[in-house]
């Protein structure tokens, strides 16, 4: 509407509200209205999306790591081996590989054995020891004792990852296709040649002297005049050696070929040939060492010998730098001691200040700091707090590296701002008449807060101490800073001021590990914290609903 | 050892209560003849037993290290410390510890089996001394206030005053946390300055914190320019939030004005999930499908993406960063009075148009607030691009390359580094008071134009 129609009056303006150009804006008005409409849904629905994507994604690749697959041995604890009367000094490796070689008789050299027993996990004969300290009168005794398998054949065991891989990348398999389709591959004798076109560069190879010449250049400026796009990194696996031999040969053979291009076949390298020939081009995934595991590990799975079963070690094991055998166990007790010099720490103090921030402070100068200070140090970047537990608590007060005491008190200076905050909502949420009613039968205010309103506010307040202790338990960075993400392969001794590590920075250091089988674990560590943040959040829901009263 | 004496302590202070209660029990024939109640004596003896106890406790483990540390050293034989520096003097401490815990490497020199027994002997003159002064200090405390109780004596108000100090060092904690970031940043950044020029730092183009530590180590020798570094903590934070701003202002926009109640009851809390997720889960999430997606993607139209790119990286932290940017922009909608929604639905306007021309407008100053603390967020944010973006500094706009961030070099820095005496580890810390002073000015900037937007309305 323009202004213009208020200012000068003029004839009056008669609109047609029915007529065709009024209806049609009428109808792109609300098309926009439906559009924002539909923006906004989408938004939803990629947002929800990529949250469906990344826990579908850690549930598919974490939940192989719930189980393990073990093969059942027939040991026999000889007392030769190990001595009754120190059972810990044992020869358990040689007890575990003599049963493990009893299923393959006729596997006899010793490079064999050797490659025989990388089926079995390098952890096993601790995981024997471990039983038998536990059961001392096993010595002398026969039993069956299942261990697990190494990691690749864990994982093979699973499906996680194949026997078989790909040879060649995406992009050259597009490359051998193209090729095709350009008419330049031909099969003779059982064998793929590719028809390419070669200048013979006088520069690199003279007349005189043609066994000299540097043909390999020559076949790779060929490759790149048909693919001019590609990089020499991915096309220069279509052809080998044998090619440049074929190539020198020729030119050997007629001289006369120096400075002219010539058409030429020439074959391709063995991937390339499998892609052309049969469609797909396949080599035994390096993961596994060898073709003779396979059938050793086949024969194992025939005779049932493998069984795969819940993974109580994921909860019971410390870590290790086997992932078959690497648990939580550490990273769950470094977790649960700094939580609780956290909580001994921040709820006291959280709830000490804020109760006097809300309750007994005058309002001036020094209280607005204070307040001032809590809103931003909620919002400061969790590697900040790092530092300033590396430079104050490690640095200026010796404590010490990788506690989780030290631990606990960074994370608990993050907490303390989000519990002060839910705890002054909580007592502000109790009314009034509440404290007159007790001041006016007499109580002090300090009697008032602590029988009247800390106990009415107590929901609200283990609501925001349970959801700040979530927070702190999610936190990584500073607790990477102060070192706890040591190694802890034994959990006999942990404790507030031993070195430790922690669930998150447990995840941080699995999913560093190059092993495949860390990546499932790394999920299924993932979603253990996530399990945890779960149960405490479903628990302070659960508090705020059903103690937390209306007035 | 220090738990038992805290046992003690607590038991001593139990038993003062006890003793307090019962002997103003006593001293009186009609409980209401006392001025307090019996548990408000009870409870002053134990605070006086208590709380000084466990304050020198606590001050005596901090200082006694530094203390010991520093007897050990002079007493030292004076040819073996001349003209060393701090760095030699510490690895001569160390290797006397290891040898006074036990752990002995070879033949230690005689020096140090010397000083090995004096710093044994010292730590326990010092627990020994430490458990007799605190028992002591509970017996005095115990003697004195026990002495006080009467029936006229005040003991409720002289409890409520110790209440309130505690609440007040308890308030006081937060204060001390700041002024402990600023000062432990400040210092160390200000070492670093000593060593690198301010102006090298802010404005040189080369990232190259690796030097050698050893004198045969092979590295470059080191440059601390890092503008690289601010550069790709800004693109990364640019790309985070190219992606959670339409994403989270438009679902606010349709969980205000278009959902119904039941829907929105249902949809909130599901976005609010994202963002409880711990980042070191968004960190893995970004490495293990995000970043190979992008890549299988890139190579399918012919572009070559870096596997830690700054748009996988910047993507992630993105979705992290949605239901902040949602829930803020939704409480910044929901706060522009209903008469104006009223006004322009009254002149005809679509919903749609009302939301454009007059709800956004005027809540823009608290959507910015809210993208402000969102960015303050993503530069932040430690654990997505440590593990997800690069660790080599490169100046670059392409995002499809890697590129590293002011926290990413704070964490490849100090990881299991804790000598503050070269320029590569304090470079962390000034890279840290860099970030702080960043991260602050955003956040007050936005809590200021929050704040002024609500009074508007208000």
């Amino acid at each position: 509407m323009s202004d213009t129609a208020f200012d000068a009056p003029g004839p009056i303006r008669f609109h047609d509200w029915g007529s065709e150009a009024a209806r049609k804006r009428v109808k792109r008005r609300y098309v926009h209205d439906r559009i924002l409409q539909w923006l906004g849904l989408g938004s939803i629905g990629i947002a929800i999306l990529l949250l469906t994507i990344l826990l579908s994604s850690l549930i598919s690749t974490g939940y192989p790591a719930f189980f393990t697959t073990k093969v059942t041995l027939d040991v026999f604890i000889d007392p030769k081996l190990v001595k009754a009367e120190d059972p810990g000094k044992g020869n358990f490796r040689k007890i575990t590989r003599d049963a493990f070689g009893k299923y393959f008789p006729d596997v006899k050299s010793r490079s064999d054995k050797r490659r025989l027993y990388k089926i079995m996990s390098s952890g096993a004969p601790f995981n024997l020891r471990k039983h038998v300290l536990n059961n001392p009168d096993l010595i002398g005794q026969s039993f069956t004792f299942a261990v697990p398998l190494s990691d690749p054949y864990d994982q093979l065991y699973k499906g996680v990852i194949p026997r078989q891989i790909e040879a060649l990348s995406g992009g050259q398999v597009k490359l051998g296709e193209s090729l095709a389709q350009q008419g330049l591959l031909s099969v003779e004798d059982g064998k793929t040649l590719a028809t390419l076109t070669i200048f013979i560069d006088p520069a690199k190879a003279s007349k005189e002297d043609p066994a000299s010449g540097d043909y390999a250049p020559m076949i790779a400026e060929a490759i790149k005049a048909i693919f001019p796009r590609d990089s020499p990194t991915i096309t220069r696996d279509i052809l080998t050696d044998e090619a440049t031999e074929a190539l020198k040969q020729t030119v050997v053979e007629t001289p006369g070929l120096v400075g002219k291009t010539l058409q030429l076949k020439l074959p391709v390298s063995e991937n390339f040939d499998n892609l052309h020939r049969t469609g797909s081009a396949m080599v035994m995934n390096p993961r596994f060492g060898s073709p003779k595991l396979f059938t050793w590990y086949d024969s194992l799975a025939e005779r049932d010998l493998l069984t795969s079963n819940f993974s109580v070690e994921l909860f019971t094991n410390a870590d290790s730098r086997f992932p078959e055998q690497a648990g939580l166990l550490g990273a769950i007790a470094g977790s649960f001691f700094s939580l609780l010099v956290c909580f001994l720490l921040s709820f006291v103090a959280g709830i000490a200040a804020a109760i006097y921030l809300e309750e007994f402070a005058p309002k001036n100068k020094f209280t607005d700091l204070i307040e001032v200070n809590i809103n931003n140090l909620a919002a400061v970047p969790s590697v900040v707090f790092g530092l300033l537990g590396l430079a104050v608590f490690l640095g200026t007060f010796g404590m010490p590296r990788s506690s989780p005491l030290v631990g606990g008190m960074v994370l608990s200076l993050m907490t303390l701002p989000t519990i002060i905050i839910a705890t002054r909502a909580a007592l502000q949420a109790v009314p009034p008449s509440i404290r007159e009613a007790a001041l006016g039968v007499g109580a002090s205010r300090h009697q008032v807060i602590t029988h009247h309103v800390l106990p009415l506010a107590m929901p609200g307040i283990l609501t925001g101490t349970i959801i700040g202790l979530a927070q702190a338990l999610g936190e990584t960075a500073p607790l990477l800073l102060i070192g706890m993400n040591a190694f802890i392969p034994s959990i006999e001794n942990i404790g507030i001021l031993q070195p430790a590590t922690a669930l998150p920075t447990q995840i941080f250091s699995w999913a560093d590990s190059p092993e495949r089988g860390f990546v499932s674990r790394t999920s299924a560590a993932i979603l253990v914290l996530l399990g945890f943040l779960f149960i405490m959040n479903a628990t302070a829901i659960y508090l705020r609903q059903r103690f937390e009263r209306r007035w | 050892m220090v738990g038992y004496l805290l046992l003690a302590i607590a038991a001593v202070s139990l038993a003062g209560y006890v003793m307090g209660r019962s002997k103003a029990q006593t001293s009186v024939g009609n409980l209401s003849e006392l001025h307090s109640l019996p548990s408000f004596h009870g409870g002053f003896i134990a605070a006086w037993i208590g709380i000084p106890s466990f304050i020198v406790v606590l001050l005596w483990l901090l200082f006694q290290g530094t203390v010991i540390d520093n007897l050990l050293l002079s007493s030292l034989p004076a040819d073996k410390t001349q003209g060393l520096d701090d760095a030699q003097l510490s690895l001569i401490l160390s290797e006397v510890k290891s040898v006074a815990a036990g752990n002995i490497f070879g033949e230690p020199e005689p020096y140090v089996i010397a000083g090995a027994e004096r710093y044994n002997a010292w730590y326990a003159i010092s627990r020994w001394s430490m458990v007799a002064v605190a028992l002591a200090l509970c017996l005095a405390a115990l003697l004195y206030t026990r002495a006080q109780i009467s029936s006229r004596f005040r003991a409720r108000h002289r409890v409520e005053r110790i209440l309130d100090g505690v609440m007040i060092v308890c308030s006081i904690i937060a204060i001390l946390t700041t002024f402990g970031i600023v000062v432990s940043l400040l210092v160390e950044a200000l070492r670093f300055f000593d060593l690198v020029s301010p102006f090298e730092f802010f404005f040189g183009l080369n990232w190259e914190p690796q030097i050698a530590i050893r004198a045969d180590q092979v590295t470059g020798g080191g440059a601390f320019g890092a503008i690289p570094v601010f550069a790709g903590t800004l693109q990364i934070a640019f790309l985070a939030m190219a992606v959670a701003t339409p994403l989270g202002l438009f679902s606010a926009i349709y969980l205000t004005e278009y959902s119904g109640p039941r829907f929105r009851k249902i949809i909130k809390p599901i976005l609010e999930i994202l963002a409880g997720i711990p980042t070191v889960v968004y960190g893995f999430f970004a490495v293990l499908v995000v970043a190979p997606a992008m890549r299988e993607f890139g190579a399918s139209i012919g572009i070559d993406i870096a596997p830690n790119s700054a748009l996988a990286a910047g993507s992630v932290m993105g979705i992290m960063l949605i239901p902040f940017v949602s829930s803020l922009s939704d409480d910044a909608i929901s706060a522009v009075p209903d008469a104006m929604r009223d006004g322009s639905y009254g002149l005809g306007a679509t919903k749609g148009e009302t939301i454009i021309k007059v709800l956004l407008p005027a809540a823009l100053p608290g959507i910015m607030g809210g993208i402000l603390l969102a960015t303050s967020r993503a530069i932040g944010e430690t654990m997505i691009v440590v593990m997800a973006a690069g660790i080599i500094a490169t100046l670059t706009a392409n995002p499809l390359e890697p590129v590293t961030t002011v926290t990413v070099q704070i964490v490849t820095l100090l990881i299991g580094d804790s000598e503050f005496d070269n320029p590569k580890t304090l470079a962390a810390f000034a890279l840290g008071l860099v970030l702080f002073v960043v991260t602050l000015m955003l956040n007050v900037l936005a809590q200021r134009v929050v704040r002024k937007y609500r009074e508007q309305y208000e």
